[in-house]
């Protein structure tokens, strides 16, 4: 296979969970407001914080209020991580490897798109917004399952496959970074009845509440939820599931040592560090390494195949 | 009430599917009937489930605006088909082989022996001008002495009916993926049809080319590699170069995914380090193929790729300095290079064309411009030509300016009026002006698509077909009308 065709499938892989987390952050972020009582201090300022986008954001907008930021993460062409835009890259990779992923993956991706740039304004309003926003989950969905049931399971695919975690395990650090930091643990001895809502949104966000529930029979909690989320390995959103998907990826693709040590690496740092136990700041810092590795891992691929 | 072919008026015109208001051509009878059943109601459906299956299949193509740069745009498609008798067709694939070969023979002439120009055929000064005429070719014959492997050439009809060529592409043709994409949305929209007429297939275009490629391979090996070069998809035809790789099962590579080596054998980058490469269709113009030999600062081609081609190593179609006959210069001679040739008389016409560097033929020109069309002989997609009959007096002045300074790059044919077919327009018909493309494969056999692309002017009485103009496509359907 060509280089720049595994390039290509990687970040096609990666914009398309891009975009399909963003969709869910805000969908849940905007249900949480609605069971939050006003004087809760939870606003739109952490999903601009989660996706570090910060100074991006405060080049364009004053406020960090409900328009400006659904303005800045669903459609606005500035910001590189953006959903439209996601999409829009994540098209543009598709478009050059037309010939190398099924073409009803690819009608499905086109048409995600083109639905998506004609129909953002229903991401403005709440009343239209969720049924917007899950179209784009449900739609990703979709393309996952056409590529898993009509596409050969071949290096091609252990491409996506890599993309797809590789982003996915980015993405649930950023949420469990942010959420667990910013505005849990403020609230935590002052409405401690809100804090379990809160912990819900967390799951929430990473598709998690109803498999932890299944799993986890005890009260919401901080150590519980985090332990789910990052080193359950059933659940296929947890952080140390998409290390081993990528590990189990990677060594189906020739010259792979490399890779797969650096994954391991990250991987067993992740399960012997027990970090649901960490008090918040450590947690930062462990999360941060955490990046570090992913990171390498990302740049080790680049390096051996692009 | 919908369509009416009672008031569909073809005065003055060759109607392709209607011989005279309310009497259907007799291949044209069943879906002339078939449209008149429709109400409004059933033809906007139709129309939106021919857009929406375009809009999903993703069928674009790519056009340059002022203010966006280059944008996608969904392919203009006309529902209703153009339908072409098979006996008549067997009679144009016919003429289309035999122009094909003579030109094929022609260009390996011209780099080799140039017996055309030692036997006083062909102008010796004429071949000194062409900008196309590669020398790096000289002296060299691709495999079966075919340069042009794949050609596309324009077919018009005037208002008697008579068929011509209008021009010949010999470089990079492009449409062919519109032809196939149009019949998978014909088939998608009215399926009913399908059973109606034996209509014949074009599907096989792909694996038709791939044998052909395959063919090419110096490596005599089971599974050569065959990869399509593409610019990127910023090309206008990208979406072909895209479709046809994954047609044939291809790699579609860019320039820099290439690479020659010290052995003067071409390799792809892949992610198991580099892999020989044994027949590249390239879909980059010449000129930028090989920055060692043209356009230096080209980023599209590859370095070294002529060196490795003229070294055996690797075959290209079309093969470079292919263009030299696609010239409109040239056209003006192919039937006599037909005969030359093949000892044949030619069986499809040529437009009469006035060659601006004969004294007698630009006076005649120059004189008769504002009822003549008037084309540069190298470009293409429609730019630079002059539609006299359509033009101001300031045009026909410039370009009597452009022909007297440079008249060995300009011919002028007369103006004819293209025949006509049934076009939507809103839920009624009415006659739009067409040509039509047909693909022709040559490796050790010719091969003719059933038909080819079918564009039509959209506008009411234009006759510039080009989409990158404003004309739009119809699926072309060769029926078979025997045993009915």
């Amino acid at each position: 296979m060509l280089s720049r065709v595994a390039n290509n499938l990687y970040w096609l892989a990666r914009y398309l969970e891009r975009a399909e987390n963003t969709a869910r952050l805000i969908n849940v972020n905007s249900h949480l407001l609605l069971d939050l009582p006003s004087k809760v201090k939870l606003g739109w300022e952490p999903i601009v914080d989660i996706l570090s986008f910060r100074d991006k954001f405060y080049e364009t907008y004053k406020d960090v209020d409900e328009k400006s930021v659904i303005n800045f993460m669903v459609v606005d062409k500035n910001n590189p991580g953006a959903i439209l835009t996601s999409l829009k890259s994540a098209r543009e990779n598709a478009r050059t490897i037309k010939e190398i992923i099924p073409r009803e993956a690819w009608e499905q991706i086109n048409a995600l798109y083109l639905f998506v740039t004609e129909n953002q304004k229903d991401a403005f309003t709440r009343r239209s917004r969720y049924a917007y926003l899950n179209k784009i989950i449900l739609a990703n969905q979709t393309i996952t399952g056409l590529l898993a049931g009509t596409m050969s399971h071949d290096e091609a695919y252990a491409f996506v496959r890599l993309g797809r975690n590789l982003e996915r395990a980015d993405m649930s650090t950023r949420i469990i970074d942010v959420r667990s930091a910013t505005l849990l643990s403020e609230i935590d001895s002052e409405l401690p009845a809100f804090s379990n809502i809160q912990w819900m949104g967390v799951l929430k966000s990473m598709t998690a509440y109803q498999m932890y529930r299944r799993e986890v029979r005890v009260r919401i909690n901080r150590e519980d939820v985090l332990t789910f989320l990052l080193t359950n390995p059933r659940f296929p959103r947890s952080l140390v599931h998409a290390i081993e998907q990528i590990e189990r990826a990677v060594t189906e693709l020739p010259n792979s040592k490399d890779t797969v040590e650096k994954t391991s690496r990250v991987k067993n740092y992740l399960l012997n560090a027990n970090p649901a136990t960490l008090k918040q700041e450590k947690l930062h810092e462990f999360i941060d390494d955490m990046q570090l590795g992913l990171i390498e891992i990302d740049k080790q691929i680049e390096d051996s195949y692009f | 009430m919908a369509i009416r072919w009672g008031s569909y008026k073809v005065t003055n015109l060759y109607d392709e599917l209607v011989e005279k208001a309310g009497k259907p051509r007799e291949h044209a009878k069943h879906l002339c009937e078939y449209l008149r059943a429709l109400s409004d109601k059933d033809i906007n459906e139709l129309k939106a489930a021919s857009d929406s299956a375009i809009h999903t299949m993703g069928v674009t193509f790519r056009v340059y605006h002022q203010e966006e740069g280059s944008i996608d745009r969904a392919w203009p498609f006309d529902i209703v088909p153009r339908l072409i008798n098979a006996k008549e067709w067997s009679g144009i694939e016919k003429g289309l082989k035999q122009r094909i070969k003579a030109l094929n023979m022609f260009i390996d002439d011209l780099y080799n022996d140039q017996n055309i120009i030692k036997d006083g055929v062909f102008p010796a000064s004429m071949l000194k001008k062409s900008k196309n005429f590669l020398q790096e070719c000289r002296g060299f014959s691709p495999a079966n002495g075919v340069w042009a492997n794949i050609c596309g050439s324009d077919l018009v009809r005037d208002n008697q009916g008579k068929v011509y060529v209008l021009e010949d592409n010999l470089r990079v043709p492009s449409g062919v993926s519109y032809m196939l994409e149009n019949r998978q949305v014909m088939k998608r929209v009215f399926p009913e049809m399908f059973q109606k007429y034996n209509i014949l297939p074009v599907d096989d275009y792909p694996s038709e080319l791939y044998d052909m490629l395959a063919e090419m391979s110096p490596r005599k090996i089971e599974e050569p590699e065959i990869v399509v070069l593409t610019p990127g998809i910023y090309n206008s035809a990208y979406f072909e170069h895209a479709y046809l790789a994954q047609q044939m099962g291809a790699e579609l590579v860019e320039g820099p995914d290439l690479v020659v080596e010290d052995d003067d054998c071409v390799y792809m980058r892949t992610i198991n380090g580099l892999a020989r490469v044994d027949v590249i269709y390239r879909r980059i113009d010449d000129w930028f193929i090989d920055p060692e030999v043209f356009a230096p600062d080209s980023l599209l081609g590859v370095p070294g790729l002529i060196r490795a081609w003229k070294a055996g190593n690797v075959g290209l179609a079309n093969a470079p300095g292919s263009g030299v006959a696609d010239d409109k210069v040239v056209y003006a001679y192919v039937p006599k290079i037909i005969e030359y040739y093949l000892k044949e008389e030619a069986i499809l016409a040529n437009v009469p064309t006035y060659k601006c560097n004969d004294k007698a033929e630009r006076e005649y020109v120059l004189e008769n411009i504002a009822d003549m069309v008037v084309k540069p002989a190298n470009e293409s997609g429609g730019y630079g030509m002059l539609i006299g009959p359509h033009a101001t007096t300031e045009e026909h002045d410039k370009f009597r300016k452009l022909i007297i300074a440079d008249p060995r790059n300009y011919v002028a044919q007369p103006m004819l009026t293209l025949s006509t077919a049934p076009t939507m327009v809103d839920t009624r018909v009415e006659p739009r002006h067409l040509d039509l493309r047909p693909f022709i494969l040559s490796g050790k056999d010719i091969k003719v698509t059933m038909g080819g692309l079918t564009r039509v002017a959209l506008e009411r009485g234009s006759m510039v077909v080009n989409s990158s103009q404003g004309g739009g496509s119809k699926d072309t359907w060769i029926v078979d009308m025997e045993g009915e």
